[in-house]
């Protein structure tokens, strides 16, 4: 166990998984990402650039991603705007790419504090056109850790772009944690990758399709590889569900802040669950309309205005009633605020 | 058993990393533990604050909005917490910086005048590692032993140096709070 | 002495310009943001510009700039702050519309915005201020930090290998047709402050005059980043990055001496 900030140990566990390369640009509250790795991909030798803008470094991502090899790129939500145009060319060309985004306060240059507010932005599609990034949500420095170990394997398996979405919190907070063991780099380069076509056919990686008929039988096979996603890799944890009559769902900090709120509300006696999704794409929709089924009522806390509450509500339907409770602008809510949404709509759930 | 502590003062005065040097020494002692700061530009000359919590069990909000205990380095950190503390919490207070009085009933207080005896012991930069052991000796959280053993394990490269003068801060620290008759020793 | 005379007797010599708000600003002890922003505001005063005025704030420590500066203002997106002065300037010609801009956002992240509002003549002022650093962000590594300065980004000094050479602006604008007057001054001691102070005037005067584009770059201090107490960051400044960064006039053009 070691005592690590969630900027860096996201950082060192890019590293001990076989980070080739990084490109970034600063930016609170992710910086002390790329200033960990301004230290140790130096040391190490690997390349290490801070890029002039987020613009030119998901574009440098692009390029070291053609050339197969384990990269990624961190920032914050005004940062990830930029970088939009090269995510959605990334998705465009199936290549393997890992992002990792410390959400801030916005809209615009808001704040630095953490934030939840931009949900929409990276589970819909993170930039134009139809894709869905898979998206991970750690709610602790260990599970920062896991899920960018978890990124690149993911991101490679599927050629797919994976997104480690996490509120500012989780990137400055400390706390013990296991970093993974020092692996040692691929020496390999997949076989789709541009490296020279010496003693093969060429290889070509494009996003451009201008026949419609192509560009729809590309899309349907994106499509049908984020069916297979869908069933596949939905992660979250569960408290308390069994016996539960109201059902809190909560991801990120809030997710973490609510199981405090959930163990007082048991404490007085009332029969509360916790479920935190840990993939944000894919959403764990079927145990959520599962448990919808058995419970009276549902109350979604976020940090932000009511954005993962619409994929809770597709999951839902007309199973359960579904209430909401948010903060924005980089407040945290605390757990007695969480505690008093509980109690407020939980006479309602059991009626 | 699970501790929620603040500390807050200017930024400058320590008050990240006495938060941290707990947390470590939490974390070698067997704990669960979770650190979080105040993080931008208010920092800059503002009071800055960090947030401990210290369990025996996996934790779940690193935020709290009612402190166990909190250790304010001056004045405006003690005009924020003095009404927030729970009651039968504890109150630290840099009585070098702060002078006013606690209104609060229900309030454990240690008053200790951490700047002028870390300028005795060599520096005010001390301050914070007295804070600490004035705490520990107060609300036995942790050894008070662990908070040496991590500050020997933890201290940046550049002030190993100040080792020796850190431990004798803690142990005066820990020495003025245990000479003093304070309520509310468990 | 002035200072036995009465009240009434007394005169001003020094006060606060018209174009400064009656504020404290978040600035670190010793930073010469602060005198930077004197001497624009200054400049508006001595021009009568304080009713037509509009600074576009960029991000980095100058991001509250709009608080500061008692005229209208707004706040631009990281390095896009040339393309909104831009969009600004067009619809209000007879305007003074001019940015303020750190070496991130002008050198790195908004490097085409500011070369094509150079590029296009587009007669609106860049107020520069280069101190080789991020200073909001806590001390990365600048497009203009000298080779082997240590950052929290270049922990092992700036390499030239790994982060390249370092930028430097006014040579680069002028080389462009459409700049106008483009200048280095620096902060460091009282003449190049009064020297500034000047070229920032001409600057504004040659927007008015509608002869093209405008920047005055100004080598600045960062203390807080740095590392250093006030007086050694100016004399890093005089020392370090005036050899690398010449000041001087870089490009004048004839239509600016008739002014
Ligand atoms: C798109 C985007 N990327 C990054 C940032 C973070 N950021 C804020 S200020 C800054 C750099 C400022 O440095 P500089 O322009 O040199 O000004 P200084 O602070 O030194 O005055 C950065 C990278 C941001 N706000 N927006
Ligand atoms: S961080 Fe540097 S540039 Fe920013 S206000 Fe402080 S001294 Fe000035």
């Amino acid at each position: 166990m070691e005592m690590l900030k969630g900027n860096v140990a996201i950082a060192e566990a890019a590293i001990r998984v076989g980070l080739e390369a990084y490109f970034g640009y600063p930016i609170t509250p992710q910086t002390e990402l790329l200033e960990h790795l301004s230290r140790r991909m130096v040391e190490l030798d690997r390349p290490f650039v801070q890029a002039e803008s987020e613009v030119a470094a998901i574009n440098m991502v692009y390029g070291a991603a053609c050339a197969g090899v384990r990269v990624m790129t961190s920032s914050s939500s005004p940062g990830i705007s930029l970088m939009q145009e090269g995510l959605s060319y990334i998705a465009g060309s199936d290549i393997p790419c890992v992002l990792v985004d410390i959400m801030r306060g916005g809209p615009g240059l808001g704040n630095i504090l953490p934030s939840q507010g931009d949900y929409f932005q990276i589970t819909r599609s993170a930039g134009h056109g139809d894709y869905r990034p898979i998206v991970l949500a750690p709610a602790s420095v260990q599970e920062a850790i896991d899920f960018t170990v978890l990124a690149f394997d993911l991101a490679e398996k599927y050629r797919h772009l994976v997104i480690v979405a996490a509120d500012g919190q989780i990137g400055q907070m400390m706390e013990p944690a296991e970093l993974p063991a020092m692996r040692p780099l691929r020496t390999a380069r997949p076989d789709w990758a541009l490296t020279g076509k010496a003693g093969r056919e060429k290889n070509v990686i494009t996003s451009i399709y201008l026949k419609g008929e192509e560009m729809e039988a590309y899309n349907q096979r994106v499509q049908a590889r984020i069916a297979t996603i869908r069933t596949a890799e939905q992660r979250w944890v569960e408290t308390d569900t069994e016996d539960a009559d109201l059902l809190v769902i909560g991801f990120g900090t809030a997710g973490r802040v609510a199981y405090s709120a959930v163990e007082e509300a048991r404490a007085k006696g009332l029969n509360v669950g916790l479920l935190r999704p840990q993939s944000l794409f894919p959403f764990p929709t079927e145990r959520i309309a599962e448990l919808a089924q058995q419970v009276s009522g549902i109350l979604v806390v976020e940090m932000n205005a009511g954005q993962m509450l619409e994929d809770v509500r597709l999951a839902v339907g007309t199973s359960a009633p579904v209430d909401f409770y948010g903060r924005m602008g980089g407040m945290v809510p605390m757990p007695d605020e969480i505690l008093t949404a509980i109690e407020d709509v939980y006479p309602v759930a059991i009626r | 058993m699970q501790h929620e502590l603040i500390f807050s003062g200017f930024g400058g005065q320590g008050v990240m990393f006495a938060g941290q040097l707990l947390a470590y020494a939490a974390m070698d002692t067997g704990y669960h533990v979770t650190w979080i700061p105040s993080y931008g530009p208010e920092m800059r000359g503002g009071t800055a604050h960090c947030t401990v919590v210290i369990s025996d069990k996996p934790i779940g909000s690193p935020v709290v909005r009612r402190p166990q205990i909190a250790i304010v380095f001056n004045k405006p950190s003690f005009d924020k917490y003095e009404p927030l503390v729970r009651p039968g919490g504890l109150l630290v207070i840099n009585s070098s910086l702060v002078d006013d009085p606690v209104t609060r009933e229900r309030l454990d207080v240690l008053r200790i005048p951490a700047t002028q005896m870390a300028e005795q012991v060599g520096t005010p930069r001390l301050t914070n590692v007295v804070l600490l052991g004035a705490l520990l000796a107060e609300r036995p959280i942790l050894p008070v032993n662990a908070l040496c053993d991590a500050l020997d394990a933890h201290i940046p490269a550049h002030r190993r140096n100040l080792l020796p003068q850190n431990i004798e801060a803690v142990r005066r620290g820990a020495a003025y709070a245990g000479d003093f008759e304070t309520m509310g020793i468990p | 002495m002035m200072r036995d005379a009465p009240i009434s007797d007394r005169v001003v010599v020094y006060e606060r310009p018209q174009a400064l708000a009656d504020i404290h600003t978040h600035y670190c002890p010793g930073c010469t943001h602060g005198i930077s922003h004197r001497l624009v505001a200054e400049a508006i005063d001595e021009l009568g510009l304080n009713d037509r005025a509009i600074i576009v704030a960029s991000v980095g420590c100058s991001v509250f700039s709009y608080n500061y500066f008692d005229i209208d203002a707004c706040e631009a997106a990281h390095g896009r702050a040339p393309a909104m002065a831009t969009g600004l300037k067009r619809v209000s010609p007879d305007r003074l519309v001019f940015t303020y801009q750190g070496d991130g956002d002008l050198a790195s992240i908004g490097t085409a915005e500011i070369i094509h509002a150079a590029a296009r003549g587009e007669p609106v002022t860049a107020v520069f201020v280069n101190n080789a650093i991020y200073g909001m962000t806590g001390g990365q590594m600048a497009p203009t930090s000298l080779p082997g300065q240590k950052t929290t980004s270049s922990p092992f000094g700036r390499s030239t290998d790994i982060a390249g050479f370092p930028i430097r602006m006014s040579e680069v604008l002028a080389e462009l047709d459409g700049s106008a007057y483009i200048v280095r001054r620096s902060l460091h001691n009282v003449k190049e402050i009064r020297r500034a102070k000047k070229a920032i005037k001409t600057a504004f005067k040659v927007q008015m005059a509608g002869l093209g584009f405008s920047m005055v770059e100004l080598l600045s201090t960062c203390p807080t980043n740095w590392g250093m107490s006030a007086s050694d960051a100016l004399t890093w400044v005089a020392d370090t990055m005036v050899p690398y960064y010449p000041l001087g006039d870089y490009r004048v053009i004839d239509a600016v001496k008739d002014l």
